[in-house]
């Protein structure tokens, strides 16, 4: 019995969803990032499951671009948030109101 | 048989998924990350990408996850989340949003759901047909990616440089 490929994009929407919840939740930024590599990871899912329905191998390019995304976003953020507790010894996004006027 | 292997990945990494969101301690939460991880490029294979697969392991679970497991330590952990939540009642309202934009994209997946096409031919997953697609029609936006690693590069040395 193969697998539908709706099954994989049914648990792409599943995790994403929970990444979502978790950056809305959640008060540490490590963890708020965590989740949107989360739905990232969900975003790849779909595009591998759709480029297996369609036959050909765009669907994996393009994974392949998020990933190289998501490295360099991951690499500029850390930076940032470490950045930020040098400033305020303080970590709690509730605190980062900075930029709001 | 794949039904059952895909349920078991599956389950898997909803189950981590929900442990990153759920659990108070950081590190925990980065486990949890790469167990989902694994779970995913162990779906992967199962869609006959084997490239991405492996990419998967060495890129996420190898690099990132060893980037927050740093930035989790030097940040000192635990220290971020303690203390009465002021603002417990609209993050507790997260939870129903959560389900409910899950049940909305489930939704969505389930007016799109066809039965697997007899006739759909397996993508080539190896090396060669993702080198073929990247270096002729996605060439400039390969190249292009390089631009974007070393951008992201000398920005985080500039941001990270201790300021005398």
């Amino acid at each position: 019995m193969t697998v539908p490929e709706s099954w994989y994009v049914a648990l792409s929407a599943v995790l994403f969803a929970i990444g979502v919840t978790g950056v809305v939740v959640r008060r540490n930024p490590l963890v708020m990032f965590m989740s949107i590599e989360l739905m990232l990871n969900a975003a790849n899912l779909a595009f591998v499951a759709f480029g297996h329905r369609i036959g050909n191998a765009d669907g994996q390019a393009l994974v392949f671009f998020v990933m190289a995304v998501a490295a360099a976003e991951v690499a500029v953020g850390l930076a940032i948030i470490v950045t930020i507790f040098r400033l305020r010894r303080r970590l709690s996004v509730d605190d980062l109101s900075l930029m709001r006027w | 048989m794949a039904r059952l292997a895909f349920f078991v990945i599956a389950t898997l990494a909803v189950g981590s998924a929900l442990g990153l969101v759920l659990k108070r301690n950081a590190i925990h939460g980065a486990l949890f990350l790469v167990v989902n991880l694994g779970a995913v490029a162990a779906l992967y294979l199962t869609l006959g990408a084997e490239f991405l697969a492996a990419a998967q392991v060495i890129v996420y679970a190898g690099a990132i996850m060893v980037l927050f497991v740093f930035a989790i330590m030097v940040l000192i952990p635990g220290k971020e989340e303690t203390g009465p939540d002021p603002r417990r009642g609209w993050r507790l309202l997260a939870l129903p949003a959560g389900a409910l934009l899950a049940f909305q994209l489930l939704l969505v997946v389930r007016g799109l759901a066809a039965p697997a096409g007899p006739g759909v031919p397996a993508v080539p997953g190896g090396v060669e047909a993702i080198a073929r697609v990247l270096f002729t029609r996605y060439l400039f936006p390969f190249e292009l990616t390089s631009v974007l690693l070393l951008a992201a590069m000398v920005g985080v040395l500039l941001l990270a440089r201790r300021r005398a």
